[in-house]
């Protein structure tokens, strides 16, 4: 079948088969290999997305029920050689440690200001549940959303 | 993990989606949000070879007041149930419990209507609409529809009153605006599934539902009627698991689940006595 959509900015047709996971098609479709694949179970959040400005486990979602989206990776939300308000904050608070979790913690952490723009410490912990970091880096991942909470840019567009 | 094949059509209407599961016999299954029927497609537990796709079913994803109820479609997302202001008017505990289910990229895509369809034992939702004692709206192939209380709905493991060309459309519940409720949810991780969870409305009479403690979703009907009858909620709530049979898993032995729905259903009853404001 074929799916259409706007991945980054640029729309795309292409001829799938049904049963290909978003995850699959964005690394191995249209080459954006930052998004992770992590436990493959929907549970860690590494392959988060956002679909239409939301928060996705793009594991748990056919490349089909993208079609007409406007997907978001990690790959599209520089700014060219400026770092998007989220990365930078993430940057400059070290909220990574090995950085696999890294690409869906700082988009579903983007998803989580569009809907809270000033949340608060728990707010962001509650916030950032379906992410799971292994190297258990948390305090500061969210030290970072604190941030770039307040960062004049707007970190949740 | 990679789903079996399988034949995708994505429906416009719900006339066309009960036509197309009628074409795809037996072995069709609609998808909603995915955010239960994926994750067992992809372990190879179901191998349906037609999805249709109601996602795009805009029109079954709303809120609405209709007098004594409010009417919820099934395609609603748990994300607009728990930040919808009607919803946290009248039936608060709906709300408050949508915002408990999984995390929030969960919460994006998964509809109640699925969670209701899919009759898991240990899901949220099932739980709060029998506590509210909701009606489920349900179209069959030709148009025609019933409605199925909740208490009748849930029929055995992640089995329902639902024939399988049967579409859910709609979740009633009855306003309990200013009602004392309570939703206790044990879990011992953040984003996890309920190990035991318990849902309260105290609404003149008490309506009390449990998550995971048996194999469907259950009303605590031995609490309810214990209450009914004039009993003290310490007194009810040590009824919790009489007469259950809650499962076995790595979480928890049956033993360990009945002490928990009896601690659980006194602390919801507790709260939802202190919460009430009728
Ligand atoms: C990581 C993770 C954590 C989760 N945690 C929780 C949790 O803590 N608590 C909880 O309650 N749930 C949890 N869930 C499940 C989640 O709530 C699902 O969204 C929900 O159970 C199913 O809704 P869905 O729209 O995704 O349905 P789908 O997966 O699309 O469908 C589920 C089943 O229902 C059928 N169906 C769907 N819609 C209809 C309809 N309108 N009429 C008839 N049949 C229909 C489908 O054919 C399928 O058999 C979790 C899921 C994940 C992936």
């Amino acid at each position: 079948m074929d799916v259409s959509m706007t991945v980054n900015g640029s729309s795309r047709t292409d001829s799938v088969e049904p049963r290909l996971l978003l995850v699959h098609y964005l690394r191995e479709v249209a080459g954006l290999t930052g998004t992770n694949i992590g436990c493959d179970t929907s549970s860690c959040g590494a392959c988060t997305v956002l679909v239409d400005g939301e928060s996705v486990k793009s594991c748990t979602m056919l490349a089909a029920q993208a079609d007409g989206a406007e997907v978001t990776t990690i790959e599209g939300l520089a700014d060219g050689e400026s770092m998007h308000p989220m990365q930078e904050a993430f940057r400059e608070h070290h909220g990574l440690q090995c950085g696999y979790c890294t690409p869906g913690m700082v988009m579903a952490a983007v998803s989580l200001l569009k809907e809270i723009p000033n949340p608060t410490e728990a707010q962001v912990r509650e916030g950032l549940e379906g992410n799971l970091c292994r190297c258990t880096g948390y305090h500061n991942i969210v030290q970072a959303v604190l941030a770039a909470a307040k960062a004049p840019a707007g970190a949740g567009s | 993990m990679i789903p079996a094949p399988f034949e995708y059509r994505r429906a416009t209407s719900v006339e066309e989606a009960l036509r197309m599961l009628g074409d795809g016999g037996e072995d069709a299954k609609l998808l909603a949000g995915g955010h239960s029927l994926l994750p067992l497609m992809k372990l190879r537990l179901a191998a349906p070879s037609m999805l249709v796709d109601i996602g795009r079913l805009r029109d079954l994803s709303y809120v609405r007041d209709t007098g004594d109820t409010i009417a919820i479609g099934a395609l609603t997302r748990h994300r607009d149930v728990e930040t919808d202001p009607l919803v946290a008017e009248h039936a608060p505990i709906l709300a408050h419990v949508a915002g408990q289910v999984g995390d929030p990229q969960v919460r994006h895509r998964g509809t109640i209507g699925g969670s209701i369809a899919h009759g898991d034992p240990a899901s949220d939702l099932p739980a709060a609409t029998l506590a509210l004692g909701a009606t489920f709206e349900v179209v069959a192939p030709g148009g025609a529809k019933r409605s199925i209380p909740a208490a009748d709905f849930f029929r055995g493991f992640l089995e329902t009153a639902l024939a399988p060309a049967e579409i859910l459309t709609e979740i009633v519940v009855p306003k309990v605006t200013g009602a004392g409720w309570s939703f206790q949810k044990f879990n011992r991780r953040a984003q996890d599934w309920a190990i035991v969870g318990v849902a309260a409305v105290r609404n003149g009479s008490t309506g009390i539902g449990l998550v995971n403690m048996g194999s469907t979703p259950l009303r605590a009907t031995a609490v309810e009627e214990a209450l009914a009858g004039g009993a003290s909620v310490q007194e009810a709530a040590s009824h919790a698991a009489d007469g259950l049979d809650p499962p076995s898993d790595l979480n928890a032995s049956p033993e360990y689940r009945a002490h928990l729905a009896r601690v659980l259903v006194r602390r919801a009853l507790e709260e939802a006595a202190g919460s009430s404001r009728s």
